[in-house]
C-alpha cells in the first residue's frame, strides 16, 4: 500500500545541512496499522510529513497504492491529498466553524452540492459519536472530542490512508485509549491504512500491528509489536520498554494506603547526579520511605522518577516539597 | 452652533466612510500578498514580497501633510480639484491604503499554521487556503483591524481639514484657532472624542461577537 523508497529529507540551517532522515526504506501492507515511534527530534514528523509531501523529500520516493507521490505535479499532489487524511497533535481545527462545518471542509473544497454535504457530515457525525456536537464550536468541545472532529473531517473524503502524527499526545491516558479504539475501528470497519508515530509506547502497544523505531532520523528497528516487546534489539526499543514496565508499578501505588504523603518526584539532567533526596532528610525533620524508583537513560540526558512517602509535621513536609522545587525538582502529590 | 457641527460631522463621517472603503479595497489585497508571497508562506515569491514590503514602508514614512499636497495632483486627475472633501478622500485613502496592508497582515499571521497545513493536507488550493481558511479564522482580528484603521482615518481627516479638507478638525481651527471661539473648538473635539469611542466600542463589541474563540 506504501512504499517508501530511500527517503531523505535535508533542511538547510545557516550553511549546515541537517539531515533530518536518512535513507529510509519500508513497506506497508493494506489494512495495517503501522506505528512510527521515536523521541522528538527522531525525525518521525518530517517523515510523516513527506508521506504526502507537506514536506518535499530531499531524495527517495514514496509510493502510495500504486502511485508515485514524489513525482506528482502540484495540481495532481492535491488530488492525491484528498485520499490521503491526516490528523495532527494540535487539531489543527477551525476554531471559527462549527463542528459541521469543520467536517465539510473537505467536500466544500472538492465542490460537493449542499445535499451530499449534509448527508455525508452526518453519517461521520455519527460515526465519531458527536451527533450532539454537530452546531458547536471547537472552544467548546473537550480535546478528545476536538480530535474526533478531526477524525471525522480527515474520513469526509473516503481516504484509503490516514496519516497521525502524534494524534493523542495532547490527550489524558483515558482519552487516549478512546481515540486509539476509534482509529482500530476505522481499520477494521473501512479498511484504511493508518500510519502513525508517536513517542508513547502506549499506543504502540494498544493498536499498532508493527512499529518502526526511529532514531536520528534513521530506522533503527521494524518489527511486529510483539516481536518488539518480546526481543527488542535496539537501544531505544528497550528505553522505551522500560518506561512502560514503569508506569505499571507507578498503577499499583494507592495514596490511600499510606499514612504519609506521597510524592512522585522527576528530575533530569545534572541534578540526576546529585544526591538530593538526602540533603532534604537532613535538612528537615521528616522521615522519607522509597516506593518506587528509576533513572532511564534518554538520548541527550538522564531522567529520574521517585515515588516517595513523607511522613512528619506538615509544616516540615512543605518545607521540603519547597526545598525540592527549588532545586529544580517536579514535585506532584499524590 | 449647531449649524455650523451638524455639516462638519457629515462631511466627516462622508470622508472617513469612503476612504476607508477605498484604502481597505487598495491595501486589503497587499496585505493578503504581504502574507501569502512571504519566504516559507503559501504562495512564496521573495522578489515580489520585497517589492510590495518596500513600497509600503516609503509610504509609511511619508508624513501625512506631505503625501497629501504631493497627491494633489492625482486628486486632480481623479475629482477634477484639490481643495475640498472629495479631494480629501483620494490622499487619504492611499496614505491609509499602506497602514491597511500591515494591520490586515499582521492579523492574517495571527493564524495558527496548522490550520494551513491542515489545508494542504486536504489538497486546498492558494485562493481557497486564503478564503476558506486564513480569512474566515482571521474574521475577529479582522474587525479590530479595520476599527482600528477607521480611528486612524478620523485622525488624519482631522489634520486634512487643515489644508482644506473640511469636516471637524476644519471647524476646530478655523472657528476655534483663528477666531478664538474656543467654545466651537471644544465642541468639535468632544464630538471627535464620541466618534472615536463609539467605533473602538462598536468594533469591540463586534470582533468579540464573532469570535468563536
Amino acid at each position: 500500500m506504501v512504499d517508501i523508497q530511500n527517503l531523505s529529507k535535508c533542511f538547510k540551517v545557516g550553511n549546515d545541512d541537517l539531515w533530518a532522515i536518512k535513507n529510509v526504506s519500508m513497506h506497508i501492507d493494506k489494512g495495517e496499522i503501522f506505528g512510527i515511534i521515536g523521541l522528538s527530534g527522531a525525525g518521525k514528523s518530517t517523515l510523516i510529513r513527506c508521506l504526502n509531501r507537506l514536506e518535499e523529500p530531499t531524495e527517495g520516493r514514496v509510493i502510495i497504492d500504486g502511485t508515485d507521490i514524489t513525482s506528482l505535479g502540484k495540481k495532481e499532489l492535491r488530488t492525491t491529498r484528498k485520499n490521503i487524511g491526516m490528523i495532527f497533535q494540535h487539531f489543527n481545527l477551525l476554531m471559527q466553524k462549527t463542528t459541521y462545518e469543520n467536517i465539510a471542509l473537505p467536500l466544500e473544497l472538492i465542490g460537493a452540492s449542499k445535499k451530499e454535504i449534509e448527508s455525508r457530515v452526518n453519517a461521520l457525525l455519527e460515526y465519531v459519536g458527536l451527533e450532539d456536537k454537530r452546531n458547536v464550536y471547537p472552544s467548546q468541545l473537550s480535546g478528545g472530542q476536538k480530535q474526533r472532529v478531526a477524525i471525522a473531517r480527515a474520513l469526509a473524503n473516503n481516504p484509503k490512508i490516514l496519516l497521525s502524527d502524534e494524534a493523542t499526545s495532547a490527550l489524558d491516558p483515558q482519552t487516549t485509549k478512546s481515540i486509539l479504539d476509534l482509529l482500530s475501528r476505522i481499520r477494521d470497519e473501512l479498511g484504511l491504512t493508518i500510519i502513525m508515530i508517536t513517542h508513547q509506547i502506549e499506543v504502540v502497544k494498544d493498536i499498532c500491528d508493527r512499529v518502526a523505531i526511529m532514531e536520528n532520523g534513521e530506522i533503527v528497528e521494524i518489527s511486529t509489536v510483539e516481536e518488539l516487546f518480546k526481543r527488542p534489539k535496539s537501544k531505544t526499543a528497550r528505553a522505551f520498554i522500560n518506561s512502560l514496565s514503569s508506569d505499571i508499578q507507578e498503577e499499583f501505588i494507592k495514596p490511600a494506603e499510606f499514612k504519609g504523603c506521597i510524592l512522585r518526584l522527576s528530575f533530569w539532567g545534572d541534578i540526576v547526579k546529585k544526591p538530593i533526596v538526602s540533603h532534604m532528610v537532613k535538612r528537615f525533620d521528616i522521615d522519607v520511605n522509597i516506593l518506587s524508583g528509576n533513572i532511564s537513560q534518554l538520548m541527550s540526558t538522564s531522567a529520574g522518577h521517585l515515588i516517595v512517602e513523607l511522613t512528619g509535621s506538615d509544616e516540615e513536609i512543605q518545607a521540603a516539597i519547597d526545598y525540592l522545587k527549588a532545586h529544580d525538582v517536579e514535585v506532584e502529590v499524590m | 452652533m449647531l449649524e455650523l457641527l451638524i455639516p462638519s460631522l457629515l462631511q466627516t463621517l462622508y470622508m472617513v466612510f469612503f476612504s476607508t472603503l477605498f484604502s481597505l479595497i487598495l491595501g486589503f489585497p497587499m496585505g493578503i500578498l504581504l502574507v501569502i508571497t512571504e519566504k516559507g508562506s503559501i504562495w512564496e515569491k521573495p522578489t515580489l514580497y520585497r517589492i510590495l514590503d518596500g513600497i509600503i514602508n516609503i509610504l509609511r514614512s511619508f508624513p501625512f501633510l506631505i503625501l497629501m499636497i504631493l497627491l494633489f495632483p492625482l486628486s486632480r486627475l481623479i475629482v477634477g480639484k484639490t481643495i475640498g472633501t472629495t479631494a480629501t478622500i483620494v490622499p487619504l485613502s492611499i496614505a491609509a491604503a499602506p497602514f491597511v496592508a500591515r494591520v490586515i497582515e499582521s492579523s492574517l499571521k495571527e493564524v495558527d499554521r496548522g490550520v494551513i497545513e491542515l489545508g494542504h493536507s486536504i489538497g486546498a488550493t492558494v485562493p481557497q487556503i486564503i478564503f476558506k481558511i486564513l480569512i474566515p479564522e482571521a474574521m475577529p482580528s479582522l474587525i479590530m483591524g479595520v476599527t482600528l484603521t477607521i480611528i486612524n482615518l478620523i485622525g488624519y481627516s482631522a489634520m486634512a481639514g487643515a489644508i482644506g479638507g473640511g469636516g471637524l478638525g476644519d471647524l476646530a481651527i478655523r472657528y476655534g484657532l483663528y477666531r478664538f471661539q474656543t467654545d466651537v473648538m471644544v465642541v468639535s473635539v468632544i464630538v471627535i472624542v464620541l466618534l472615536v469611542q463609539g467605533i473602538q466600542y462598536t468594533g469591540n463589541k463586534l470582533a468579540s461577537k464573532i469570535s468563536k474563540k
